[in-house]
C-alpha cells in the first residue's frame, strides 16, 4: 500500500510495483490532466511536482512516492479560477493542440521557483540574482517539447508570470 | 506478465541483504533503469530502492575535499555552493546534461551507472553484444553518430553517455562502495568504467550487488574550470564530443592541465597524453593542437561517426583556448 498526498488530498492505493506515477494518476486515480507523450522522459508532457520539484512522472515508480506530496495540473488552480500561469498561457496563446500544456505549465511554475531560489542553468554566467531572460527560460524549459511549436508564446507566458519585461529576440 | 518485487530498505546493510535476491537491481532516480525496463532491455525480478538509505548528503573531508552522498540528486550537486565555487567544471557538466525534470530525480551514484544510449543497445530487435553477448554489433554495420572513436573493440563501439562522470574523471574523484559481503572499497572515477574488449556487456569494475555509497573530490585545484559540450541541439542532447578542463597558468607556462573527454569512448576518457604534452608549455595554439593530435593519434572510426575524430581535436583546441583566455584574464 502506498500512502501519499495528491493535490492536497490523502490517497492510499496498492498497484503493481512497476506502475509509474503517471499511470497511477491517469489510470487508477482518474487525474487525466497529466499526459502520456513519449513515456520515456523525453517530451515532458507528464511533468508533475513531487515534493514541490518537477519530475517526469512516467519515470517515477508510484510505490516509491510513499509519504510524498504530488501536485498535478489539477492542483494548480487558484480556488475555482485558473492559476496565474494558466491564465498567462491563455492570454499569450501559448498552445495550439494543448496536449503538452499541462506539462508545460507544471514545468513553468517550477521554473519560476527555481529561478527565485537561485538555481543555476547551463546558460547562467554568474551566480547571484538570475535574470529571467528568454535564453534562461528556453534552456530551463527544454525538457518540454511542443510539437505545434508554440515556444515563443510559452516563453512570453513564463516571463510575464515571472514579472520579467517581455523582450524581443533582437533586443537581447 | 512476470511478477516483480519492490523493496525499500532503510539501511545500507538491509539493502546489501536485499540485493542478493535473484536478478535484483538497485534503483535510484530510475530515469535510466525504468526507461530500459519499458524497452525490455533491463528485465529485473526485484528492485531495491536506495532512497531511504542515509548516505550522507554533503560534508567536507579532512583534506579540504568534498564528500557527496550517492543519493544526492544531480540538481542538488550542480547547485551546491562548494561545487559552484571549487569544482565548477562538475556543476557545468551536470547542468549541460538532461533536463531539470531528469536532474531532479537522477542521483550521483546512478549517473555513473547509467547505460549507453547506443540506439542498437536500446532496440531489442537488433543484435548487440552489450545487451546479448555474442549476438553481434549492429552499430558496426549501421548508421552511427554517438559512437566511440577511442578504446573501441571489434565487439562494441558504444559510448558512456554521462557528462557528470567526465568532470569527475578530470577532478580525480574517488568512488566509495560496499560490496555485497559488506566490505568497503574505493575506486578512482577514471577506473570505474572499463573498455569493451570482448566483454562489452560489463560496463564497470563493480561486482554484482556492489553499492555506491559516496563520491569524494580531492582538495580544490584552483585555476579555470570549463565544460564544453558539442551536440546536435543546444539543450537536452547527449554529447557528440565534450571536454572537461581545469587549467592553471603561471608565469606564461601551463602549470596544471586536467582534461577528460566525453562521447568518445566506452568510459569517460582522461586525456593523459594531451595533459603530458601540455605540462610546462606555453599556452599557444600550436601546443594545443599538438596536444589534441597526441590524444587522438590512436583514434579509429569506420562509418558515419568518423567525423568525430576531427571534431574531438577541434573541441580540445577550442576548449583549451577558451580556458587559457579566461585564465590569462583572471
Amino acid at each position: 500500500m502506498t500512502s501519499l498526498t495528491i493535490n492536497g488530498k490523502a490517497v492510499e492505493l496498492e498497484v503493481d510495483p512497476r506502475t509509474t506515477l503517471l499511470d497511477a494518476l491517469r489510470e487508477h486515480l482518474k487525474l487525466t490532466g497529466s499526459k502520456k507523450g513519449c513515456d520515456h522522459g523525453q517530451c515532458g508532457a507528464c511533468t508533475v511536482l513531487l515534493d514541490g520539484e518537477r519530475v517526469n512522472s512516467c519515470l517515477v515508480l508510484f510505490a516509491g512516492c510513499d509519504g510524498q506530496d504530488v501536485t498535478t495540473i489539477e492542483g494548480l488552480k487558484d480556488g475555482d479560477e485558473l492559476g496565474a500561469m494558466q491564465r498567462a498561457f491563455v492570454s499569450h496563446d501559448a498552445f495550439q493542440c494543448g496536449y503538452c500544456t499541462p506539462g508545460q505549465i507544471c514545468s513553468a511554475v517550477a521554473t519560476l521557483k527555481e529561478v527565485e531560489r537561485g538555481d543555476a542553468s547551463a546558460v547562467t554566467a554568474d551566480d547571484g540574482d538570475i535574470h529571467l531572460t528568454r535564453l534562461e527560460v528556453q534552456e530551463r524549459m527544454s525538457g518540454n517539447i511542443c510539437r505545434c511549436g508554440a515556444y515563443n508564446n510559452i516563453v512570453d507566458a513564463v516571463m510575464e508570470t515571472g514579472g520579467a519585461a517581455l523582450q524581443t529576440e533582437a533586443a537581447e | 506478465m512476470k511478477p516483480i518485487e519492490y523493496i525499500r530498505p532503510d539501511s545500507a546493510d538491509a539493502a546489501l541483504d536485499a540485493i542478493r535476491a535473484e536478478n535484483a537491481k538497485f534503483i535510484g532516480g530510475g530515469t535510466n533503469l525504468l526507461d530500459l525496463m519499458k524497452l525490455e532491455v533491463e528485465t529485473p525480478d526485484a528492485l531495491v530502492d536506495v532512497h531511504r538509505l542515509d548516505m550522507g548528503g554533503f560534508s567536507d573531508t579532512d583534506g579540504n575535499g568534498l564528500r557527496i552522498g550517492a543519493e544526492v540528486t544531480n540538481t542538488t550537486l550542480a547547485n551546491n555552493s562548494r561545487v559552484r565555487k571549487d569544482y565548477r567544471v562538475l556543476s557545468e557538466a551536470l547542468l549541460s546534461g538532461a533536463t531539470v525534470q531528469l536532474r531532479n530525480r537522477a542521483t550521483t551514484g546512478g549517473n555513473f551507472l547509467q547505460r549507453t544510449r547506443c540506439y542498437y543497445f536500446m532496440d531489442t530487435t537488433r543484435p548487440c553484444n552489450k545487451r546479448e553477448p555474442g549476438s553481434g554489433c549492429a552499430a558496426l554495420n549501421g548508421p552511427s553518430r554517438i559512437h566511440a572513436i577511442l578504446g573501441t573493440s571489434a565487439h562494441c563501439i558504444a559510448t558512456h553517455p554521462s557528462d557528470m562522470a567526465v568532470a569527475m574523471a578530470a577532478l580525480d574523484a574517488k568512488i566509495h562502495t560496499r560490496k555485497a559481503d559488506g566490505a568497503s572499497r574505493t575506486v578512482a572515477a577514471t577506473e570505474l568504467h572499463r573498455l569493451p574488449g570482448d566483454t562489452p556487456q560489463i560496463d564497470t569494475v563493480l561486482e554484482d550487488g556492489e553499492l555506491i555509497e559516496a563520491v569524494t573530490l580531492p582538495a580544490p585545484l584552483g585555476g579555470t574550470h570549463l565544460y564544453r559540450k558539442v551536440r546536435d541541439r543546444s539543450s537536452y542532447a547527449f554529447a557528440l564530443v565534450s571536454a572537461a578542463i581545469v587549467l592553471r597558468i603561471a608565469d606564461g607556462k601551463i602549470e596544471t592541465t586536467r582534461l577528460a573527454l566525453g562521447g568518445v569512448a566506452h568510459k569517460p576518457w582522461r586525456a593523459e597524453k594531451a595533459e603530458a604534452r601540455l605540462a610546462g608549455q606555453a599556452p599557444t595554439e600550436e601546443n594545443f593542437q599538438a596536444a589534441a593530435e597526441a590524444e587522438l593519434a590512436d583514434a579509429r572510426a569506420e562509418g558515419s561517426h568518423a567525423f568525430k575524430i576531427e571534431l574531438a581535436k577541434r573541441t580540445i583546441v577550442a576548449a583549451l583556448r577558451e580556458a587559457a583566455d579566461r585564465e590569462n584574464a583572471a
